[in-house]
């Protein structure tokens, strides 16, 4: 098999080199760290009061970890370690309580994360050749505008669509002869399923590659995908605190995604205890980002559940490998690929007169694509009769939850006391769909 | 000369308005008039019964979602166009019906429907002084 690198020296460098590098980068990412309010007294109280004070690399289990609710309680400025001047971007999502995080960028940051794309894309064997179709939604989401850039830098030819419109994406996709696609493994299911509809067949598509993320999927789902439209799938790992994708990415050998390690210090621990554990363990991914300015985060805790892969690859990068994202440490729900906490949209319902307090999220497949329903009861005592105030109620609860969750809800009225209650800790999330 | 109907709200289960019917017929509680308004997963059944406080009572006691509203019992002649001519009234004085629906039996040449208005109270005067006949709650019992 054809190995292309993008940058050889970078990739396959020797790992006690990576690691004097780590340690170079750890101490001027401690000292931007230092610069931001949070940092600064974080810091301060495990004896970290300049980088000097980082002499080895296992000084970094000084360092305490870092969670989305710093991030939030952080919100807007308590994490920017730069002049506002100096950002050039920011991305920010919603978070589980409605309080969002932000991500600030520098001109800098922006182009280290460009890099890594064009670093991954060109470690799946494709170049300036292809024609990429970007299937991601764009925006506050990292996932589209992240693949783009990397992919203008490689000199692709980028047709920046957007998540959905299926006809249109045939369309495209037959028109220019995308090569490759960035999509949701549940969108290239669905794409599938439609291309008869669209008039279009296989052989009047040229696709070679797509890159998946944005969901957990399973191998087989993968397998899938690749014998459906006779390609190579590759797996794309990363999270908007870590800029987004970029963080890991498959090489042509598909054996694992690799960790760009000279950006970030990947380290896997226990959820419960938060010891370390060994490679081939599955853990929560701790994640260091080693050259970002404007917002520095050390040891965030991702609450993606992965395992770090012993051994090299036969691709020759030294950057270590970890195996797709198998779950989550929290309740976080990934729906078509936007993730969703039950805690927004209980905080919807709260607010809602006409309901009752009791609901249930179920999620099921619908085709290949997931569905969201939101059941709810109503409030007895605030039945009109008609049955245009229950449409109006549905249709209400409908648009602030797709205002707060960024996706289409199916709302189901009922009556009340006839969804399941319980006593102590509710499980008000049925998840129907398929399990990894 | 208003009718009080039940809605009730009811999710579509099996067995639901079997449940009602059960629930109204044990209770020796009579039904006049029925329809079902119906949506995706749930339909709001609409009854006018012979003692309505008091089913409303049991109702709720099982937990259904009910509620009372004022309807307007009106008798239409039992031919070609007498539903016409009473609308023509209605239109005729900006009356709005909501929705409307018929009795379950005939009082003799003569059909029974449920009216719901925006302003029953204007339709009844309406109705009454271009001699169109409304069925009071009385009446109905003797139906």
């Amino acid at each position: 098999m054809e190995v292309k690198y993008r940058d050889k020296k970078i990739e396959t460098i020797d790992r006690g080199a990576l690691k004097a590098l780590q340690l170079k980068r750890l101490r001027e990412t401690v000292r931007y760290a230092l610069k931001t309010p949070f940092y600064k007294s974080r810091l301060k109280k495990s004896g970290i009061k300049s980088a000097a004070d980082i002499r080895k690399l296992d000084d970094l289990n000084r360092i305490p970890f870092t969670t989305k609710d710093d991030l939030r309680e952080c919100y807007p400025t308590g994490l920017l370690a730069v002049p506002m001047k100096d950002v050039i971007r920011l991305h920010t999502s919603s978070g589980t309580t409605g309080i969002p995080t932000v991500i600030y960028h520098t001109r800098g940051d922006i182009d280290v994360w460009t890099e890594l794309l064009a670093r991954s894309i060109v470690a799946t064997g494709a170049g300036k050749e292809d024609i990429f179709q970007n299937m991601m939604s764009y925006g506050m989401f990292t996932g589209g505008l992240g693949l783009h850039y990397g992919a203008e830098r490689v000199g692709m030819t980028v047709i920046p669509m957007g998540g959905g419109n299926t006809k249109r994406q045939v369309q495209l996709m037959k028109d220019f002869g995308t090569t490759v696609m960035h999509i949701t493994p549940s969108y290239a299911l669905h794409i599938y399923s439609k291309l008869e509809e669209c008039g279009v067949s296989l052989k009047d598509l040229k696709l070679k590659k797509a890159y998946l993320g944005a969901e957990p999927y399973s191998e087989n789902t993968r397998k899938k995908i690749e014998s459906l439209y006779h390609i190579d799938a590759y797996n794309s790992y990363g999270l908007s605190e870590m800029n987004g994708p970029g963080v890991a990415f498959e090489c042509v050998y598909k054996t694992g995604m690799h960790c760009w390690e000279d950006t970030y210090i990947i380290e896997v621990i226990d959820p419960k205890t938060c010891e370390p554990l060994p490679d081939e363990k599955e853990g929560e991914l701790v994640l260091t980002n080693l050259t970002r300015r404007a917002t520095p985060l050390l040891r965030y805790r991702t609450r993606d559940i992965a395992c770090i892969y012993r051994g090299p690859c036969r691709c020759g990068r030294t950057h270590r490998r970890i195996s797709r994202i198998t779950g989550r440490t929290d309740d976080m729900l990934i729906v078509n690929g936007v993730n969703v906490y039950p805690s927004q949209i209980e905080a919807v319902i709260m607010r809602i007169p006409e309901v009752g307090t009791n609901y249930q999220i179920y999620l099921e497949k619908e085709g290949t694509l997931d569905k969201l329903v939101v059941k709810v009861e109503i409030y007895s005592k605030l039945f009109s009769g008609e049955i245009s105030q229950i449409e109006a109620l549905k249709s209400r609860i409908k648009d602030e939850l797709r205002a707060s969750i960024v996706i289409n809800p199916v709302v189901e009225l009922h009556e009340p006391g006839s969804l399941p209650v319980f006593e102590g800790k509710a499980k008000r999330v049925v998840d129907a769909r398929a399990k990894l | 000369m208003k009718l009080i109907q039940i809605s009730i709200f009811l999710e579509n289960k099996k067995g639901r308005l079997l449940e009602v019917c059960s629930l109204l017929g044990e209770n020796k509680i009579n039904l006049r008039a029925l329809t079902v308004a119906e949506s995706d997963n749930f339909g709001v059944l609409r009854l006018v019964v012979d003692k309505p406080q008091e089913a409303t009572t049991i109702l709720k006691a099982k937990g259904f979602v009910a509620n009372l509203t004022e309807i307007v019992a009106v008798e239409v002649p039992d031919k070609p166009g007498g539903l016409a001519e009473v609308l023509r009234i209605l239109s005729k004085h900006n009356i709005n019906v909501e929705y409307m629906y018929g009795f379950l039996e005939r009082a003799s040449t003569r059909a029974l429907l449920v009216f719901r208005f925006d302003n029953p109270d204007t339709a009844i005067e309406v109705l009454k002084a271009n001699k169109i006949r409304v069925v009071g709650q009385k009446d109905m019992r003797a139906l």
